[in-house]
């Protein structure tokens, strides 16, 4: 049996269709058979509530007087994308606010009007015959501007990965805050009541059909950017009237750290057309699996620490290497059953019908990675070599002997098997003389607890290494922990200072 | 109870030079949990737990020394329901589990355990937490 969306939408304006939420479907479908779920049910709505970074808004303000070709424009201090036509900007929810409050940002703007408070709006400009004016600054309500048309190019992911941090470091990410040591788990997403597991294949999801955006009918565009269906990370384009939204769905956020983002609210109303619709939408927790990766590695392939479903995620805890770690969503669960049960509502009133795609989007596809011409620099490109080193059981003096005499001012101490163990400095060395002391041996000054990098170590992290720990350089080990040279910050500075060549 | 003891230790007869707890806790016999120290050259803060029906008397004794004592019963970390999402991101940063879900995704606040680590604060990203004043 099959059901034709004609059926539906004529069941939808009699005001009887029958409409459940993604969370309802697989208890319908375990109850009734999936034939008799297909004939039961018409309309599987969706619904998700989370950051989504990639969202923004096309602006009109209208035309002033004398008028002005807007080529750089601010909204509440936060810069918009003015280089379309006169009098319209995009403005996009992470862009920082040029004033330094890292807790504002466009998300922010985009809120405040939705919540219909007025923005100043600043823009200047070099003055043309035909637009003479320099500069404006006024305010600006929602309701003032002739377009605000919300277009976010990626939105609803199908699931994200989760993230944990095995480094010892705590980190603030996208993905939250994330204790050092595997301490906790943060996870995005809504699984079951999520748009896109309910529709894995895109037969039914793709550009064109309506949806809910924010608190109102919106369309889907097509394929977002960085989709990804072909390895389960698919996602949308969307667009709505940003005039017609409400603020309880429209939630602007900082990622403490890391920057703003806008939580938005997306559903997905689903026709059940045929058997493998029902089949689609009686997805659970179970059967979305995710990763949970480490972000202490920060490098674009990050590992894996384990495989887990929505399920277990969702359940507030997971095992990880033997140990139950606390999860964080993220996104919020309740809003977005709020999202799947209005859409429910609107649907069930006979206020929206379903549409097919009039473009479908390509299930297959795979986001490839920046193809770079200038690879990332390593350590071992500028390392030098040549480190002085000194063992372990040799005499404090010999190491001031060798410090005077080298460039360096660190030498990186080795035990007799030649691996590394420790470090001395200038500083060290001083401070031993100075106390006089009962130390007589490298080993009993050195620093034991060594920050080190590697050969093909990305010289950005190994950067970031010497800042964060405020220290001037690193020894450089291979794999066997033995030293193949010493990175210190003039030879850093040497690539910062544009004289590194490729 | 939890009580939040802030004190001087500029001068060499300053409470926070003096050790206070440990006095009290011998003297009277009450035992006193440390949740959580801040000292720096000048002052201090320090978080006890304490049994409820000794509170009054450790109070008591602590502000003889020259401490400031405040009991922080409820609401020591405030949120604001109007900002709060229930996204949960506060859950898996706390490490007292003073906050979970509900059975319908609403964030619940288990007050008492808080130690004022300030974790949660900054982990919120729709910045709902504060510290009541
Ligand atoms: S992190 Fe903030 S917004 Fe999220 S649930 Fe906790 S208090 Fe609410
Ligand atoms: S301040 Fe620390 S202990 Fe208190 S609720 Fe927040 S994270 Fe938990």
């Amino acid at each position: 049996m099959e059901k034709s969306l004609e059926v539906i939408n004529t069941r939808i304006r009699d005001g009887n269709a029958r409409v459940v939420t993604a969370e309802e479907m697989p208890a319908i479908v375990d109850e009734l058979g999936e034939e008799g779920a297909l004939e039961e049910v018409d309309v599987v709505t969706t619904g998700t509530f989370g950051a989504m970074c990639s969202s923004g808004a096309f602006f009109n303000f209208g035309h002033a007087d004398p008028p002005i070709r807007m080529e750089r424009v601010w909204l509440n201090d936060v810069e918009a994308y003015a280089g379309i036509a006169a009098v319209d900007a995009y403005l996009g929810a992470t862009q920082a606010s040029a004033g330094n409050s890292e807790y504002y940002g466009g998300a922010h703007v985009l809120e405040d009007l939705v919540a219909g408070k007025a923005v100043e709006l600043r823009a200047t400009s070099h003055g043309t015959d035909c637009y003479p004016r320099r500069a404006i600054t006024t305010e600006v309500l929602l309701e003032d501007l002739n377009q605000a048309i919300m277009v976010n190019p990626r939105n609803a992911f199908q699931r994200y990965n989760a993230a944990a941090n095995a480094g010892d470091r705590q980190l603030y990410t996208y993905m939250g805050t994330l204790l050092p040591r595997c301490g906790n788990i943060t996870y995005s997403g809504a699984g079951t009541l999520s748009p896109l597991p309910n529709d894995p294949a895109f037969r039914v999801i793709g550009g064109g059909v309506p949806i809910f955006l924010g608190g109102t009918q919106g369309m889907i565009i097509g394929e977002g950017t960085q989709h990804s269906a072909g390895s389960g990370f698919g996602n949308l384009m969307v667009t709505g009237d940003m005039k017609q939204m409400r603020q309880e769905f429209l939630r602007a956020a900082v990622m403490p750290g890391y920057g703003t983002t806008l939580y938005v609210g997306v559903g997905v109303p689903i026709p059940v057309l045929d058997l493998s619709i029902v089949r689609s939408t009686a997805v659970r927790d179970e059967d979305i699996l995710t990763e949970i990766i480490d972000y202490g590695i920060p490098r674009r392939d990050r590992p894996s620490l384990k495989k887990v479903s929505y399920a277990e995620l969702k359940s507030g805890s997971v095992e990880l290497e033997g140990d139950r770690v606390k999860t964080s969503p993220l996104s919020s669960y309740r809003k977005a059953r709020e999202v799947a049960a209005e859409l429910k509502r609107w649907i069930e009133a006979g206020s929206m019908e379903l549409a097919l795609p009039t473009r479908s989007i390509n299930a297959e596809r795979r986001a490839q990675s920046m193809r770079e011409t200038a690879r990332a620099p390593r350590v071992r490109e500028l390392m030098n070599t040549k480190a002085v080193s000194i063992t372990e059981d040799e005499k404090i003096k010999t190491a001031a002997r060798k410090l005077l005499k080298g460039e360096t001012n660190h030498l990186p101490v080795l035990d007799r098997n030649g691996m590394l163990v420790g470090i001395v400095t200038t500083f060290d060395v001083s401070k031993a003389v100075v106390h006089d002391g009962k130390n007589n041996l490298v080993r009993d000054i050195m620093t034991k607890n060594v920050i080190k990098t590697h050969p093909e170590e990305p010289v950005d992290i190994a950067a970031q290494k010497l800042e964060r720990n405020n220290i001037s350089a690193l020894p450089v080990v291979d794999k066997e922990n033995r030293v193949v040279g010493i990175l210190s910050a003039i030879d850093l500075g040497k690539l910062f200072g544009g004289r590194w060549q490729r | 109870m939890k009580l939040l003891l802030t004190f001087s230790r500029k001068r060499e007869s300053d409470p926070g030079r003096q050790p206070v707890i440990a006095r009290i806790v011998k003297e009277t016999g009450v035992l006193i949990n440390v949740e959580k120290a801040n000292i720096d050259s000048t002052a201090g803060e320090v978080l006890i737990d304490v049994p409820d029906q000794d509170a009054d008397l450790i109070r008591r004794r602590m502000e003889e020394t020259g401490i400031s004592v405040r009991s922080l019963e409820r609401n020591a970390i405030v949120r604001d329901e109007e900002e709060c999402i229930d996204c949960g991101a506060c859950i898996s940063v706390c490490p007292q589990n003073v906050f979970s879900f509900d059975a319908d995704w609403r964030i619940q606040v288990r007050q008492g355990a808080c130690v004022l680590c300030g974790k949660c604060i900054r982990a919120c990203p729709h910045q709902a937490l504060s510290q009541q004043q």
